[in-house]
């Protein structure tokens, strides 16, 4: 057992929800007790979604502890087909029907004999899988049995399209500014002269799936869902894919460039023409996104060596960290993830970029690590914009896990030149109002704020501060106070001095300046 | 439509949407003061209650979740040794007078014996152990709060009669010996003296205040609270304590009460709306044979000052979807406001402990020459969205999973969950529950109304 306060991945079950949903006219079936629909909710309001989320429990109650879900199961999956008519339904396990251990595939294969829709299990263990991997694993899943019948049934067209073409895998509900940044990825394609051939999960048809192959090339934006759907389509049907994500000036460089070769190749064999993308490129980093002359800018310069923390999902954090070192200059002192299933490829990604990495699930040690690193920005998921709160530090949220004022009606992509612009304003607003924050202090604005000593866990100093020189940090910036008062401290313990006075401090202040 | 006599009950299919009862522990934490609450499960609980709690998650809250991993569950671990670490950890974090363990759908398939354990720990921590299995195999959303409180009748102390006799103990009794009304009520008051009254119910301090002035009123004083503020100042009691309800859901803690602690079960319709609150004073009053006074120049009084709200309202039909047990008496305030009520979901209707909730709902019917409405167990949410295509009721109480997909049918909707937050009982409070019943009808602007339907399916698939 552990002790949870909070967690940034959410369990297997909706990731396969956040799938099943995103697909028109499938419905999803969770095997469960009363009150686990709660995804519903979190559609409805944090999507401000208009229609029915397409999710129903099958309830498991007294009587199936007792003697089994027997036909209920069976008759839910009957009754929605004959009410709504799904093209699928996804019969979904859930933390309790993976301990009860019932049958469930049997449940599928008995209830597809009678449905018109297709019925199939989702194929994610609870135990072994977060939400992120079960997304992953359940898109793939759909596509596999719709590609695999449709080859069955020779309704499967190989012809790749006349014009270069490409699909768009894992955009969907929930995620992380995604419909913004499916808008600014066609908008990419489109103006490099690539068709969009399909874009799934959301919104899409599946009497389509059919044709996915057609497109040259499939695009996975981040990784934590569409891998496998990728990758599973390049050892079957041969398709290549592009899994950098498009996330600042230079990823985003390097993203259409290899839409490029991959263009090409094919182009060499079908229209003989060759495209070149790199005025396009030339073009957009200088005029469109604003990023590349705001990051020569002399605001860009006053950012300069200013320490950062970054924390997120591994798309997100790698590419802020990259933006942030290598196009902004900005000092990035720890960068994490809580994709502990990627941790191998992100540290592989962040190395020699910042100072530490840091991966894990526990918010604690998260917030614990800031408050020592003392950051003069954050840039995180909700849970880092608290702890910045608790210790005044000024957050940006880049990443998911997120509450409704990160589903912004306005278009805010992340990802391509728009992109560039949208994160350059976030980070720079971060910083920014850090120091409007701090200039009162500077000119001795608030005299009655307390030292704080910003840290999450308690932590008992046992060194004693003289009055005078307790008073003395106010005197000293707010930006500043905390890290003065630690330095103290530190020095004082090293030193072996148990009382703190004002010539203690000063020596510490001259020993730690460089 | 057809106007029934005798309220109607149906239950349908039991595939509705409602708050796992563990949210319970979202109200009480900050209810009782010096309570830690542990949820014993799997992170789908915690998923839950992080989302659905929202900013209080961050605000260092004195819950957490004792979250089972595939040791757990396939026994490799020892629960008592994995929880005797964890319950160790919050005494040394924060050092609670009580540790409530909230027991789960997971606990309850994997059998984990809790009760069992908490005695065990208990005695090796030395803080009490209150177990609650507020699970959603056989609880929905409020009666969490219900098996809560049934687990801490348990804990209250043993009434002794010669105590309540000196009366000097309670400090609500203490106030109420104001000089002037001494000599006054002295001949009532030593009638007060042979009972003692708990009522129970989880209340915000002010609204429990509330109430304990509208009874002093009447000259009863009210000996303590379920659950108190604290802890350790839970109310006595035993043989000769008379009970009563402030809220629908509390069915268990009021049997257990009863059966278990010997008490006097006070019947009453819930103080929601000025005409329950009447009702639940006077009956009250009917039991501890006191004779009510001025009680219906201050309902009126209320509903004077509440016109213009009732204005809104009268006339039109509400369409309550079920997910919080509050709903027969909302429904019978909104009748008495002169509103159609089409149908009454309900996740679990107690026919006994609600009894007098439903008489006074059928005479209010009767009163208002209003249809009497269907009540609906454990409804079946989707027919419930058919059946509302064809009334076409001008508002319907709904979870937040309906809320917005309604809204985009054009239907005006009240999510259910407020009235569980607000609030909304006593006197005082009942223009708040109107505040929150006529908020939808009260924004509508004219613009919006015109482009009707704003769904974005064509067709009803």
């Amino acid at each position: 057992m552990k002790l949870a306060y909070w967690m940034y991945a959410g369990p297997a079950h909706i990731g396969t929800l956040r799938v099943a949903s995103s697909f028109k006219n499938v419905h999803a079936i969770m095997h469960a007790p009363l009150g686990d629909d709660y995804f519903n909710v979190m559609r409805s309001t944090s999507e401000r979604e208009r229609d029915f989320t397409p999710v129903t429990a099958s309830v498991v109650d007294r009587h199936v502890l007792a003697r089994g879900s027997q036909e209920k199961v069976i008759n839910n999956i009957s009754r929605k087909d004959e009410e709504q008519n799904p093209d699928l339904i996804i019969l979904t396990p859930t933390c309790t029907s993976s301990i009860l251990q019932e049958d469930l595939q049997n449940f599928v294969d008995r209830a597809s004999l009678s449905s018109e829709s297709d019925v199939i299990l989702a194929d994610v263990n609870y135990h072994r899988v977060n939400e992120l991997q079960a997304a992953d694993r359940t898109l793939e899943q759909i596509i596999r049995f719709y590609l695999d019948r449709a080859r069955k049934q020779n309704t499967l067209d190989r012809s790749v399209t006349s014009v270069p073409s490409a699909n768009i895998i894992g955009i969907f509900t929930l995620g992380f500014h995604n419909q913004h940044d499916c808008r600014e990825l066609k908008r990419l394609l489109g103006e490099s002269g690539i068709a969009v051939n399909q874009v799934i999960p959301e919104g899409g048809y599946l009497n389509y799936l059919k044709d996915l192959p057609r497109a040259w090339f499939n695009i996975v934006p981040y990784r934590e869902v569409g891998l496998m759907t990728a990758i599973f389509s390049e050892k079957e049907y041969g398709m290549p894919y592009i899994s950098i994500t498009p996330m600042g000036i230079s990823n985003t460089a390097n993203f259409i460039a290899h839409i490029g070769k991959l263009v090409n190749l094919w182009a060499f064999a079908l229209s003989e023409k060759r495209l070149n993308y790199k005025l396009y490129v030339d073009n957009q980093t200088k005029f469109v996104s604003q990023a590349a002359w705001f990051s020569k800018s002399i605001d860009c310069q006053n950012l300069a060596g200013k320490e950062a923390a970054i924390f997120g999902d591994a798309t997100h954090a790698v590419s802020i960290t990259k933006i942030l070192v290598k196009e902004m200059g900005i000092r990035v002192s720890c960068s994490g993830t809580y994709c502990k299933h990627d941790a191998e490829r992100f540290n592989e990604q962040v190395q020699g970029l910042c100072d530490e990495v840091l991966v894990t699930e526990d918010h604690t040690e998260v917030g614990d690590t800031i408050a020592r690193i003392e950051p003069s920005a954050i840039f995180g998921t909700q849970m880092e914009r608290h702890i910045g709160k608790r210790i005044d530090i000024p957050c940006g949220v880049i990443s998911s896990p997120v509450h409704i004022q990160n589903s912004p009606l306005g278009y805010r992509p992340f990802l391509g030149y728009e992109g560039t612009n949208q994160i350059a304003d976030l980070i720079y607003n971060s910083f920014n109002l850090g120091m409007e924050d701090h200039l009162p202090d500077v000119f001795g604005g608030h005299d009655t704020k307390e030292v704080n000593t910003k840290s999450l866990s308690t932590d008992i100093s046992n060194v004693n501060w003289t009055p005078e020189a307790e008073s003395e940090p106010n005197r000293i910036p707010g930006f500043a106070r905390g890290k003065a008062r630690k330095n103290t401290e530190v020095f004082a313990k090293q030193n072996n001095m148990l009382e703190i006075t004002i010539d203690v401090m000063y020596t510490a202040k001259e020993r730690s300046s460089p | 439509m057809k106007t029934f006599e005798t309220p109607t009950f149906e239950c349908e299919t039991g595939n509705y949407h409602t708050f796992c009862p563990i949210s319970c522990v979202a109200w009480l934490y900050q209810k009782i003061e010096d309570s830690f609450f542990l949820v014993v499960g799997t992170k789908t609980r915690g998923y839950f209650l992080q989302n659905a709690l929202g900013v209080m998650i961050f605000a260092e809250p004195r819950y957490a979740m004792a979250e089972s991993e595939e040791g757990d569950i396939s026994a490799q671990l020892n629960d008592q040794k994995e929880l005797e670490r964890i319950c160790l950890k919050i005494k040394n974090d924060r050092n609670p007078s009580v540790i409530i363990w909230i027991g789960t759908c997971t606990t309850e398939i994997i059998k984990m014996d809790l009760e069992g354990i908490a005695p065990k720990l208990e005695k090796q921590l030395g803080i009490p152990i209150v177990v609650a299995r507020a699970n959603g195999l056989d609880h929905a959303f409020t009666q969490g709060e219900d098996t809560v409180l049934a687990a801490m009748t348990h804990r209250c102390p043993e009434c002794n009669p010669h105590i309540t006799n000196q009366q000097k103990e309670y400090p609500a009794k203490r106030v109420a010996t104001d000089v002037t009304l001494n000599n006054k009520f002295m001949n009532k008051k030593e009638k007060l003296n042979r009972y003692s009254l708990v009522l129970f119910g989880s209340l915000p301090s002010s609204v429990a205040s509330q109430l304990n002035l509208e009874l002093k009123r009447q000259c009863i004083f009210v000996s303590g609270w379920l659950p108190s503020q604290k802890y350790n100042e839970l109310p006595a009691l035993g043989e000769g304590v008379y009970v009563c309800g402030v809220n629908p859901f509390l069915s268990r803690t009021a049997t257990t009460s009863m059966r278990r602690r010997k008490c006097q079960l006070i019947g009453a319709p819930f103080p929601i709306g000025p005409d329950g609150t009447r009702a639940w004073i006077e009956k009250i009053c009917s039991v501890l044979d006191i004779k009510p006074n001025g009680l219906e120049d201050r309902e009126n009084q209320i509903w004077k000052n509440l016109s213009d709200y009732v204005q809104i309202i009268t006339g039109k039909s509400v369409f309550f979807m079920g997910d919080n047990l509050l709903e027969i008496s909302l429904a019978r305030f909104l009748i008495r406001c002169g509103m159609v009520v089409h149908e009454i979901g309900i996740p679990y209707m107690d026919r006994r402990y609600q009894a007098a909730e439903l008489l006074l709902l059928q005479h209010t019917c009767k009163k208002m020459k209003k249809p009497m409405p269907r009540v609906v167990e454990k409804p079946d949410n989707y027919s419930q969205v058919q059946r509302m295509h064809e009334l076409q009721p001008d508002l319907a109480i709904t979870g937040m999973a309906h809320a917005n997909p309604l809204e985009a049918r054009d239907i005006d909707t009240k999510w259910s969950v407020e009235f569980t937050f607000a609030q909304i009982h006593g006197f005082i409070n009942a223009r708040d529950a109107l505040e929150l019943v006529t908020r939808p009808l009260r924004r509508r602007s004219d613009f919006i109304s015109n482009c009707r339907s704003l769904s974005k399916q064509i067709v009803d698939v």
